[in-house]
């Protein structure tokens, strides 16, 4: 029998900085085309995870394969969305600029966009339902609009991997909707995507898998089998309130600063 | 349009005007990273970094400008390595070296009898003093300059807006960092003839600063940098002239007026 490797699998991994570790121990796999949902408290590392999945951070100890090759060998695989506040909003470049930037490992550093690029381009914001900003300045945008520019990047990218770092975190409906359906897309085309977010319920209905992090590993599985309670109080502690509906509730009114 | 050809009618202002012109449009270019990168200080601080190298020179009789250019990649990559060790931050060792190099090219040039006068061609630039050696030198760093940017648009415009995109992307960032500081030195380096280590921060800072409120993407604002620089440096060099007043100081001066005109145009614009 032949071994069919997965998307994503991440050995015994210590992730940090320096000699920080902020990640112990990390092992799960994840197969094709599935959505996972990476959830843990503030500061659990759900960013540090992803900035190791992109080659952001390196490994303390342990490995990542894609397809089965250690990172750097798919260097177009891997797309990430950043989160919002990580970008310079007031930087001179236009929403199709943007997105052109996704076609750069297609286009080499010294050659211009081509045709396809450009046809690309326009679908990916179409898809979004951006197209009629193609060009106007990223600065004009709302919070939302911004969001999805950066979700029509990723699709450019035309990636094997989506990550998203906390996308449903203050953005407006229509954007949340956007995303949500953009995943669904994302599964009939096989890309895997990782999302983390606050929102357990969403977690728990929308997607294929759930992660529960909180420094270590504490679930990783089906949406049923992570939601039970006792993992859930190890991933939150008091944080967390159950209510009579059986509804999980997180308590984040304040939440301290996500130390990355 | 007697008072527009007539100083032209001297070789050495012939000269002085396309260094200038040279020296406003890279300025100008480089100046747009700087701006957008917020590299002003390391600008500043590399142009005063360089005093020593230019003081060894000038001690041994050799070309200033290739003094110049030993001292500004040695600090370029001094910073870097400063830095990159993690134990300081950046803007500290970039003002520790600053201030260290700077010390040192006074105290270099302080040795020299007639120092005043030198000095202040130094820190303020001796426009009409360039030689024809001096100007084929700025051209061709000035024509490398430029190559690499336009070569290197795409990589340098992804690395500037999002880090975590050249990463994922697999882009040698730390290369192409270093890459732009030594272009940033080299930059520095030729218009200390023009407008001197005092004031080439402000040829790196000021015509950028106005193309950033006039434009809104990358290109344009380079091209529009790229012309006000040129036009600050011919007018400042006419003014200069006529009123004879500091060649470095007039283009300095006449750039500073478009960026106020255009903050007011723009800030017309917003409140109508």
């Amino acid at each position: 029998m032949t071994h069919i490797p997965h998307r994503l699998e991440i050995e015994s991994a210590d992730i940090g900085y320096g000699d920080k570790i902020i990640l112990h121990d990390i092992t799960f796999s994840v197969p094709h085309g599935a959505r996972v949902a990476v959830v843990g408290p503030n500061g659990a590392g759900k960013s540090t995870l992803f900035k190791a999945l992109v080659g952001l951070l390196p490994l303390q100890k342990g490995r990542i394969l894609i397809h089965g090759l250690s990172l750097g060998h798919h260097k177009d695989c891997v797309a990430y969305v950043p989160q919002r506040e990580e970008v310079d909003w007031r930087f001179p470049v236009t929403v199709s600029d943007v997105v052109m930037m996704g076609r750069f490992d297609y286009q080499g550093w010294f050659k211009g966009a081509s045709k396809n690029d450009k046809q690309i381009v326009e679908k990916s914001l179409a898809q979004m339902s951006m197209a009629d900003f193609a060009a106007r300045s990223i600065s004009d945008l709302s919070g939302g609009q911004q969001q999805r520019v950066f979700l029509a990047r990723a699709l450019a990218q035309e990636p094997h991997i989506l990550l998203m770092d906390e996308p449903f975190t203050g953005v407006d409906a229509p954007t949340q909707e956007a995303t949500l359906k953009l995943l669904d897309d994302l599964r009939e085309t096989q890309v895997t995507a990782m999302i983390s977010t606050h929102d357990l319920n969403l977690a728990a209905s929308r997607f294929d898998f759930m992660l529960l992090l909180n420094h270590r590993l504490i679930a990783f599985g089906k949406p049923s089998e992570v939601m039970k309670q006792e993992n859930l109080a190890k991933a939150f502690g008091p944080q967390l309130t159950i209510l009579p509906d059986g509804t999980a509730v997180v308590d984040d009114c304040c939440p301290p600063e996500e130390n990355v | 349009m007697n008072w527009l050809l007539q100083p032209l009618t001297y070789e050495f202002m012939q000269r002085g005007l396309l260094a200038s012109v040279i020296v406003g449009v890279l300025c100008a270019i480089m100046g747009t990273y700087v701006v957008l990168r917020g590299m002003a200080f390391l600008g500043d601080a590399m142009a005063h970094a360089i005093l020593p190298g230019i003081a060894i020179a000038y001690l041994l009789n050799g070309n200033l400008m290739v003094g110049a250019l030993v001292a500004a990649l040695v600090i370029a990559l001094s910073i870097g390595f400063f830095s990159r060790q993690g134990a300081i931050k950046e803007d500290t060792a970039i003002g520790i070296l600053f201030a260290a190099a700077l010390a040192l090219g006074v105290a270099l040039i302080s040795t020299i009898q007639t120092y005043a006068v030198d000095l202040s061609h130094i820190l303020f630039g001796n426009v009409l003093g360039v030689s024809s050696t001096d100007l084929w030198l700025t051209a061709g760093l000035g024509l490398l300059i430029l190559l690499t940017v336009i070569l290197l648009y795409k990589p340098f415009l992804i690395i500037s807006f999002d880090p975590v995109l050249a990463a994922t992307l697999r882009l040698p960032a730390e290369l192409l960092r270093n890459l732009m500081l030594v272009l940033l030195a080299l930059t520095v380096v030729v218009s200390l003839q023009t407008v001197g280590v005092g004031l080439a921060a402000a040829m790196l800072v000021t015509p950028a600063a106005t193309a950033y409120l006039l434009t809104r993407r990358l290109a344009p604002m380079m091209i529009v940098s790229a012309i006000l620089g040129a036009l600050s440096s011919i007018i400042g060099l006419y003014v200069s002239y006529y009123l004879n007043i500091v060649s470095g100081s007039a283009i300095v001066l006449i750039a500073t007026t478009f960026f106020l005109l255009a903050f007011l145009w723009k800030r017309l614009q917003s409140s109508s």
